[in-house]
């Protein structure tokens, strides 16, 4: 009864006043009722959190780094060797090692989890859609190092016995994949990664199939068209969705460790060969850091962290590009 | 209008003051870790992962017999036991290496080495068709691990091993990819046998390896071993016995090849006494004797040798003193060598040196 009723000024006039003079009262409760004040300040202290911890993070990690980045500036970036004992550290091959298997693991992953989720939204009938779906969102749940142990024991020896030798038999004369095959190095590191983002991007993809609106599949079924081409409209209708689900999946290829560090072979060389031993960031970082002694060591190795954040932001800031240059001009479809 | 353009003025200093209530909530939570119960002690130690089943059945077995005293061990590896002792976070530290030098000396007090049981590091291998246990020499162990040994069928291989027929295979070399005292040991080894290995790699925790595919942890190594045939890695002892991995003889600075058992690890640290220094920071890898294995080494807890807190100084050093006596009696059954008496006498020397404002404690 107190409380005024909400005039609508026209959005112009609205705008010209948020310009003339900022009005605090407005910008803390649009309403002016005290709930939705109180909500609203509730909320913008969660955001502030975040935005704080990443800022904290960021400047302890800056700190501690300091002595590795006055001793080497950007050499470190280019650096090739990486020995404590002789005090020289390059995070080059960790780099590589990321970037590489973690774009391997997309290339194996997406295609796969389209179809999964495809399958499960538009083809499945329901008795199977929904154990299908549990079965997925279980796999995301299985620990890392579970996954690691699997990979030593189990995949490795079959990508060993049956995936590499055909493999270099009809493209043994690529780079990528020449070689001793031993099961462990940069390959299967990324197959293992694969197959943990695929259940993670999966379920994402299959929510933003779920919410496109049946009556665009209605429309397209009505104009006569196959399975395939309503498929493609839904597709194209949920693409932002799918380019966010494929963030989050590369977001935890790039951070993924355990599972990685057991299948890796962790050896910092570059080799254009996919079979030959390799190292990420994150691996490293967790091999190494426990026993570190040595201020330079340390601070390397924090400074390694550092840099995973960079490329973090480098990769995501890469992808939010390719997303916004895609969906350029297809506004108004459902967004996850 | 007017009472309602109060309100949020007031909601906004209270989330602020909400705000910087719960940031001061989350500081505060740090402090009072170490506080002493009511007539009770509390110690907390923190260090090698390697001794880390030894010294959980000693907290248990020490707490059973007395129970006013909490004792908490954590095991996040030498260089943190390390770091954590110097910080004096923690009233104990753990170290399978001996700390350096320098670390010593940039501590803000004089540190104690007490060793407590042995170590040693096998080497293991996978050859299918092989049975009898394989025999290395020192110069070949550090031609393998620096890649100048490529293939089983070598020659220097074969006059080890007179009687095994070796495949015609490459080796696939396996080292720890994880910072570790295993690999210190190993290196440290390695460093000692081969002028080229000393000056190419030499001894840390975490060397540039010249060749191989590294693994994570004794577990890590020890998969990769056995999913790769002809393939050759080193693991901790307890590890391999547990697991009844093959293990390697190592022909010793006597020239005998001696398998690794725990009774050759108290022997190579006996051999080792004259050469063992004042302040017990020892190497003993490539020990003399006929019955030493090569490969050991000790692993040692760290303490101020002056204590601030008279109370828990004393909790520590009867703790130790209990340790290296009663404590050697588990190290057995968990695969771990005890300390020959001689170093039992001379470690016990420094725990009577421990002091507090200038008083012994014992």
């Amino acid at each position: 009864m107190s409380n005024p009723a909400p005039t609508s000024p026209s959005p112009a006039s609205e705008y010209g006043a948020r310009f003339r003079s900022w009005d605090w009262r407005r910008a803390l409760s649009p309403t002016g009722n005290f709930g939705d004040a109180v909500f609203r300040a509730t909320l913008f202290c969660c955001a502030l959190l975040l935005v704080l911890i990443v800022g904290a993070m960021f400047f302890e990690i800056g700190s501690n780094a300091g002595l590795s980045l006055s001793q080497f500036g950007l050499s470190f970036l280019t650096g090739r060797e990486w020995d404590p004992i002789q005090g020289e550290f390059g995070a080059l091959p960790f780099v590589y090692g990321t970037i590489v298997s973690s774009l391997l693991a997309l290339a194996l992953a997406v295609p796969v989890s389209l179809g999964i989720a495809v399958f499960l939204v538009e083809q499945a009938p329901r008795a199977l859609a929904r154990p299908s779906a549990f079965l997925v969102e279980l796999l995301a749940a299985i620990p890392s190092v579970v996954y690691g142990l699997w990979g030593i024991f189990v995949l490795a020896p079959f990508l060993r016995e049956h995936v590499g030798p055909p493999l270099q038999k009809w493209l043994g004369w690529l780079p990528f994949f020449q070689g001793t095959v031993t099961g462990i190095g940069l390959f299967t590191g990324g197959v293992i990664l694969a197959i943990m983002v695929t259940p993670i991007i999966t379920a994402v993809v299959r929510d933003v199939l779920a919410a496109v609106p049946v009556s665009q599949r209605e429309a397209a079924l009505a104009l006569g068209a196959t399975k395939w081409e309503t498929t493609r409209i839904v597709l194209a209708n949920g693409a932002p969705g799918i380019a966010g689900a494929i963030i989050l999946g590369l977001g935890r290829a790039v951070g993924e460790t355990m599972a990685v560090t057991m299948v890796i072979g962790n050896r910092p060389v570059i080799s254009a060969s996919l079979f030959e031993p390799s190292y990420t960031v994150a691996s490293v970082i967790a091999n190494e850091f426990t026993e570190a002694t040595g201020d330079l060591y340390l601070s390397a190795l924090v400074e390694l962290g550092l840099v995973l954040f960079l490329v973090t932001f480098v990769i995501n800031g890469a992808a939010r590009l390719l997303v916004w240059s895609v969906t350029r001009g297809t506004s108004g479809v459902a967004r996850a | 209008m007017n009472d309602t353009s109060k309100s949020p003025r007031a909601t906004l200093a209270l989330s602020i003051v909400s705000c910087l209530l719960f940031v001061a909530g989350c500081s505060g939570q740090g402090g009072g870790g170490t506080a002493a119960g009511p007539g009770g002690v509390r110690l907390q130690g923190a260090g090698a992962t390697f001794p880390n089943p030894l010294y959980q059945k000693w907290l248990s077995e020490y707490g059973k017999a007395h129970a006013d005293i909490k004792i908490d061990y954590q095991s996040i590896g030498s260089g943190g036991g390390i770091k954590q002792i110097k910080e004096q976070t923690v009233d104990f530290g753990a170290s399978d290496a001996p700390m350096k030098d320098d670390d010593l000396k940039s501590a803000p007090g004089e540190l104690l080495h007490i060793p407590t049981v042995l170590g040693a590091v096998v080497i293991t291998y996978n050859l299918q068709g092989v049975a009898q246990p394989l025999r290395f020499s020192p110069a070949v162990v550090a031609d393998i691990f620096l890649g100048k040994i490529k293939r089983w069928d070598d020659a220097a291989l074969k006059t080890d091993n007179p009687g095994v027929s070796f495949p015609a295979a490459d080796i696939t070399v396996v080292h720890r990819s994880d910072g570790s005292g295993t690999s210190a040991v190993f290196t440290d080894y390695l460093s000692k046998v081969s002028p080229e290995w000393k000056e190419k790699v030499g001894a840390g925790t975490s060397p540039s390896w010249p060749v191989g595919q590294g693994g994570k942890g004794n577990e890590g190594v020890t998969g990769m071993v056995k999913q790769q045939p002809n393939s050759v890695g080193y693991v901790e002892l307890a590890y391999a016995t547990q697991n009844r991995l093959p293990a390697a003889l190592i022909k010793n600075a006597s020239g005998n090849f001696v398998e690794p058992g725990l009774d050759a690890l108290t022997a190579a640290a006996s051999e080792s006494l004259p050469a063992t220094p004042e302040d017990l920071r020892v190497s003993i890898t490539n020990a003399g004797g006929t019955s030493a294995y090569p490969i050991s080494s000790y692993t040692y807890i760290l303490a101020y040798k002056d204590q601030k807190d008279a109370a828990k100084g004393k909790a520590l050093v009867d703790f130790l003193w209990w340790a290296i006596h009663d404590g050697e009696g588990f190290a057995k059954d968990l695969q771990y060598a005890p300390l020959p008496a001689d170093i039992v006498k001379r470690a016990e020397v420094k725990l009577n040196s421990i002091t507090s404002g200038g008083k012994p404690l014992r």
